[in-house]
């Protein structure tokens, strides 16, 4: 771990004047994830600017008849609050399946979308990483490459977005409302995270001088229909091999409205706008939710170890839609799959 | 008040130190001036050094030296000096020897600083340049370089001589099994990283404060190597935060505080990183083929268990992988062989049951598959070929309560109620898959000593420098002399962990129980001996006429045998003898006239319940019930322990640790917990441990027969077993993860 400076921010001026001023500065909201990094050298920042005594941790109602959730709101916090258990249980659901109680005490909503990739090489500096350091090279294309993207992968780096809770903000549009000195801006879910292509050492569309300040939820948040599943190595604390979250709007057993979106299988929670095309106006079925699954999946490509995924993830998508029709989500606390 | 705690169910004497953090342990004591290393290890899997720049590490302020192999001061180079009792034959390695890497993640230097974020920090600027030499990482490849290890580790490791004619009998048999088996490497992964504090006295003596299991095993190696006299080397371990044999040898990082604090003059602390925990020793990838023929009724005809293990480069490890089968199974022909092949890797350890785990494992899959190519229950397969005598060693068994262990878990399980097809049973969305299999492991003494001090207020302190990595070992030395000397537990206090108690061997091999048990029952009778004599000389001595045979000590008295209302009050002996306090050492040694004549063994019936999603193949392990047959259970609480945690590893040994290898680098890549993934309470449901009554007057005086162990043996062929039952796909890499059963 390098020396650092330390500065506590009281203000979103402040914290965004900051961070204009000092190219090497970081944010710190919850540190599960910055401290790891700066422990094992992967991430060096000459300054922390602590964004934690901002007044960015409330949720509240937009005009829109959607939530804000403040950036730094912990998972735990979102997870639990009473407004999202009973409107937008996908999110807590997606919370609750990713890392322990104690991470999310401390996690926060903006951190958790900027959470870095899991893969081993990015974390151990004595590898060539692409993420870590550009033109080194990509050592999981041709190494250990089990827990790596099958979808929208480029050569130069395979990583996945370990985040749970980012695949169910994915299917809800949510939007991120950032801030810098420039002024605010707000981006749309889909556009927040990138794909690696010739440059994975950005992960997403935030510049490095924008703070997040919320992430919107609009109305709908598909209470009735919906679930979370998570296919991993063990039956908690682990990282995704592939999880879905689904979303279903249902009138008398035909499909209004689909959406489905993949976690664990690339660069970002990935969603596929002609496989939710194909279930519109469809009976809820297995025939069709295998048809969306396999659209979801074309031009799926594995790189040895992680070729599984794909008979995963077909298979496991028609379970999450099934469970989102019959009403009955899969349980983050049962951990037999329904 | 009963002073008679052997067999009760107690809690742990040192519970509620560990609980209220009272415990401590060797990153945890703190002296002044402590100076705090940090370790540097190689990113390359073989080659040289060619530079190492510590320049701009030096520069920074408040570190104090870089150590390297080209500024350590000269110390012993020779193998002797640092072999230590778990050692195998070959050349151990040294840390800072040379500028040879021998493996990835191999400590090249270390970096001493007033803080431990100093010397954190300098460790990222300390440069070294390698000249890379190609490495072989891969076990499967080098299977033409396996052999065996000509000098033997130990006695009984080697591979016992074929009976019969294994291959001719396999050709003729009815039902022929033959597959192999394949194991990764596995790490111990104990929650407390290896660490030592090491306390310069400033007269030439070092005091250290380490994780191990065995402090004296430490002691002579740091000793040996620096050239200090025994004497003016102490370690101290009194708490483990858990080892499962990853403490058998002295680890690097004790070395590196040695070496730092004997140069600087000073005290330091070095601990691993979770990353360096995984450079060093492991349970070995081994790949074995078994091969097994049949009768048509299932009577075994021939057995060939053939294992290749890998090993260092440096280092001929061994453990026993074959045998087991020839103690467990009647079978007139049989042939064994044990090899190993170097690879670029440092060398194995022992690992919770070494050979026993991963060698049962793979016999009780091939059982299992035998079973069904004749078509007979897995059990019954056992119980038809079950052994009545040692054929290994033509001897029979000082005890053996298998069938029992059989008959009880079965009954608890309900197995007869299994519908033998697989893919046959289910509960909605889920295949349920019921397996069975068996456990064994060697009960095993070593000599030992134990002090006993008994003042006259009654109170007694007894020691032997033994470990207790979380086995119980303090709570059931307590209850043993509390027993004997018939004093309140609370009375009695146990202490191990440091080199200057009497001596004891390393804690490990499921022995302690019946080693160090044996000393102090020992010990304890020598005071009570003494006690008896000083009562014989009272007034009007009850005891006057008696012998010591006829006398027993319960609550807090000596007491006639036949007439248990006649006694007389410990403290009050002691105070008309004129003694404040009795002192005796005594030394225990296994009774080899005794014992020789027998094969000594643990065992243990394993069945367990899977429940598998039948589209996406994850694995729930719903139900364990294990009965294990260990002699005399001291403590069934902390021996319940002991085989719930056992369980525990075994599924994680068959569903989900690996530590994988990247073969382009020749590194370990799942070198944290998020990679290496082990058991969470969420993959823990119902564990039922059944101790069958077992009555054994030969393995030791005690009559225990030790039980940190048997848990794992068998556990994973178990779990394994009945993951076939429920997909009807064979599995015969390890770990089971849902990739393997599409
Ligand atoms: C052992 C372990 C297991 C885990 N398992 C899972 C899992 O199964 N599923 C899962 O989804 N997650 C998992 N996580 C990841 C966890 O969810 C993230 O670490 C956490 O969400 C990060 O939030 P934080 O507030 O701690 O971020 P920090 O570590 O504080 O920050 C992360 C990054 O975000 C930046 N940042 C933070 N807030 C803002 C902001 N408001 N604006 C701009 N930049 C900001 C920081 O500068 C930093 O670069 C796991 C983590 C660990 C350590
Ligand atoms: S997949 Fe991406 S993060 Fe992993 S090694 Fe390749 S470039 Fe680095």
């Amino acid at each position: 771990m390098n020396p650092f400076s330390y500065t506590r921010s009281g203000t979103l001026e402040n914290a965004v004047t900051e961070i204009a001023r000092d190219r090497r500065a970081k944010f710190i909201a919850g540190g599960t994830n910055l401290i790891d990094l700066m422990k094992e050298n992967v991430t060096r920042p000459s300054r922390l600017i602590d964004i934690n005594h901002l007044s960015l941790n409330k949720i509240e109602e937009t005009d829109n008849g959607g939530l804000r959730i403040g950036a730094l709101v912990t998972n735990s916090d979102v997870a639990y609050h009473p407004q999202i258990t009973r409107r937008y249980p996908l999110l807590a659901s997606a919370i609750l399946a990713g890392a322990s109680h104690q991470l999310r005490n401390m996690a926060t909503t903006g951190g958790n979308l900027l959470q870095r990739t899991r893969c081993s090489y990015f974390y151990d500096i004595t590898t060539a990483c692409n993420k870590r350091e550009p033109g080194t090279g990509c050592s999981a294309i041709n190494g250990f490459n089990r827990m790596h993207a099958i979808l929208g992968a480029s050569e130069e780096c395979i990583a996945t977005h370990p985040s749970d809770m980012c695949v169910a903000l994915m299917v809800l549009d949510a939007v991120v409302q950032v801030t810098s000195n420039r002024g605010a801006r707000a981006i749309p879910f889909a556009e927040f995270h990138r794909l690696p292509g010739d440059a994975p050492q950005i992960d997403t569309n935030l510049q490095p001088d924008e703070i997040i300040t919320s992430v919107d939820l609009p109305g709908e948040g598909f209470a009735g229909n919906h679930s979370y599943l998570k296919v991993r190595d063990r039956a908690s604390y682990a990282f995704a091999l592939v999880s879905v979250a689904a979303a279903l709007t249902l009138e008398g057993g035909v499909i209004k409205e689909a959406r489905i979106a993949l976690g664990g299988v690339a660069h970002k929670p990935w969603r596929n706008a002609e496989a939710e095309a194909l279930l519109k106006g469809k009976p809820a079925g297995q025939d069709n939710f295998r048809k969306a699954a396999e659209a979801l999946l074309s031009g799926a490509r594995g790189f040895g170890h992680n070729n599984f995924k794909i008979e995963l993830a077909k298979r496991a998508i028609p379970r999450a839609l099934k469970q989102a029709a019959a009403g009955t989500p899969q349980s983050q606390t049962i951990k037999k799959v329904l | 008040m009963t002073t008679n705690y052997m067999g009760k169910a107690t809690s742990r004497v040192d519970g509620r130190a560990k609980v209220t953090g009272a415990a401590k342990y060797a990153a945890e004591y703190n002296v002044p001036n402590l100076a705090y290393g940090y370790i540097v290890t190689s990113a390359i899997a073989r080659g040289r050094i060619t530079k190492i720049d510590a320049s701009e590490a030096l520069a920074v302020e408040g570190v104090l030296q870089v150590f390297t192999h080209e500024n350590r001061h000269k110390i012993a180079e020779d193998d002797q000096s640092y072999e230590d009792e778990a050692a195998s034959p070959g050349s151990p390695f040294r840390p800072l020897y040379d500028n040879q890497i021998k493996f990835s993640g191999q400590p090249v230097a270390l970096v001493v600083a007033e803080e431990f974020e100093i010397a954190r920090y300098a460790a990222s600027l300390v440069h070294i340049e390698y000249k890379v030499e190609s490495h072989e990482t891969d076990l499967s490849k080098v299977r033409a370089n396996g052999y065996e290890p000509k000098i033997k580790r130990m006695e009984g490791f080697e591979p016992v001589k074929p009976r019969g004619n294994a291959e001719k009998a396999f050709q003729r048999a009815v039902h022929q099994h033959d597959a192999e088996y394949d194991l990764p490497i596995e790490h111990h992964n104990p929650m407390e990283l290896f660490a030592s504090t090491a306390v310069w006295e400033g007269n030439g003596k070092i005091t250290i404060y380490d994780k191990n299991q065995g402090a004296q095993n430490c002691q002579r190696y740091i000793a040996n190597i620096f050239g200090f006299p025994m004497d003016d080397v102490r370690v101290i371990s009194p708490f483990v935060g858990g080892a499962f044999g990853s403490g058998l040898r002295p680890q690097y990082q004790i070395f590196l505080a040695a070496l730092a604090a004997r140069e600087l003059k000073c005290s330091v602390r070095v601990s691993l990183t979770r990353q360096q925990m995984f450079g060093l020793g492991y349970r070995p990838n081994t790949l074995q083929r078994v091969a097994i023929g049949a009768a048509k009724d299932g009577a075994l005809e021939a057995f060939m268990h053939d294992a290749l293990a890998n090993t260092s480069r440096y280092e001929d490890y061994q453990e026993m992988v074959v045998n087991w089968a020839g103690s467990l199974y009647q079978c007139d022909n049989m042939k064994f062989s044990y090899n190993i092949a170097q690879l670029d890797l440092c060398t194995p350890m022992d690992m919770r049951a070494p050979g026993g785990a991963p060698g049962m494992y793979a016999i009780e899959c091939a059982m299992d598959e035998l079973a069904y190519k004749v078509g007979c229950d897995p059990l019954e397969l056992r119980l038809k070929n079950y052994s009545e005598k040692d054929q290994n060693e033509g001897k029979p068994f000082s005890s053996k309560e298998l069938r029992a262990c059989y008959r009880q878990a079965a009954e608890k399980f309900g197995w007869a109620n299994r519908k033998p097809q697989p893919g046959s049973m289910r509960d909605g969305s889920e295949l349920i898959g019921w397996g069975m299999a068996t456990g064994i492991w060697e009960a095993m003494q070593q000599p030992a000593s134990a002090r006993a001090v008994l003042t006259s207020d009654g109170k007694l302190e007894v020691s032997s420098a033994t470990a207790d990595i979380g086995t119980g070992t303090y709570t059931i030395m307590t209850q043993i002399a509390a027993e004997t000397l018939g004093l309140p537990l609370q009375d009695v206090t146990f202490k191990l962990g440091d080199s200057t108690l009497p001596q004891s061997p390393i804690e490990g091999g499921s022995w302690t129980a019946a080693t160090n048990g044996s000393a102090v029952k020992k010990v304890c009778d020598a005071v009570g001996a003494k006690l008896f004599a000083m009562a014989q000389k009272m007034e009007a001595s009850p005891f006057a006429n008696l012998k010591f045979e006829d006398v027993a000590f319960s609550e807090g008295q000596m007491r006639l045998k036949n007439d248990s209302d006649r006694g007389v009050a410990i403290g009050e002996i002691m105070r008309h003898g004129g003694a404040t306090t009795l002192a005796e050492e005594a030394t225990s040694s296994p009774d080899e006239a005794k014992q020789e004549p027998y094969a000594r063994y643990t065992h243990s019936a394993i069945f367990v319940e899977v429940k598998v999603d039948e589209e996406l193949r994850t694995i729930r392990v719903t139900r364990i019930v294990i009965a294990v047959a260990g002699g005399r259970i001291l403590n069934p609480k902390t021996a319940r322990s002991q085989v719930l945690g056992a369980a525990v590893g075994a599924i994680g040994m068959a569903l989900e640790e690996e530590s994988v290898v990247d073969q382009n680098l020749g590194r370990i890549m799942t070198h944290n917990l998020a990679d290496y993934h082990v058991p969470v309470n969420a993959d823990v449901y119902d564990i039922d441990v059944i101790f069958v009554e077992e009555h054994d007057t030969i393995v030791n005086p005690l009559g225990v027969k030790g039980l940190g162990e048997i848990g794992i043996v068998g556990t994973a062929a178990a779990i394994a077993n009945a993951v076939f039952h429920a997909t009807g796909k064979r599995v015969r890499d390890m770990p089971i993860t849902v990739d393997k059963l599409f």
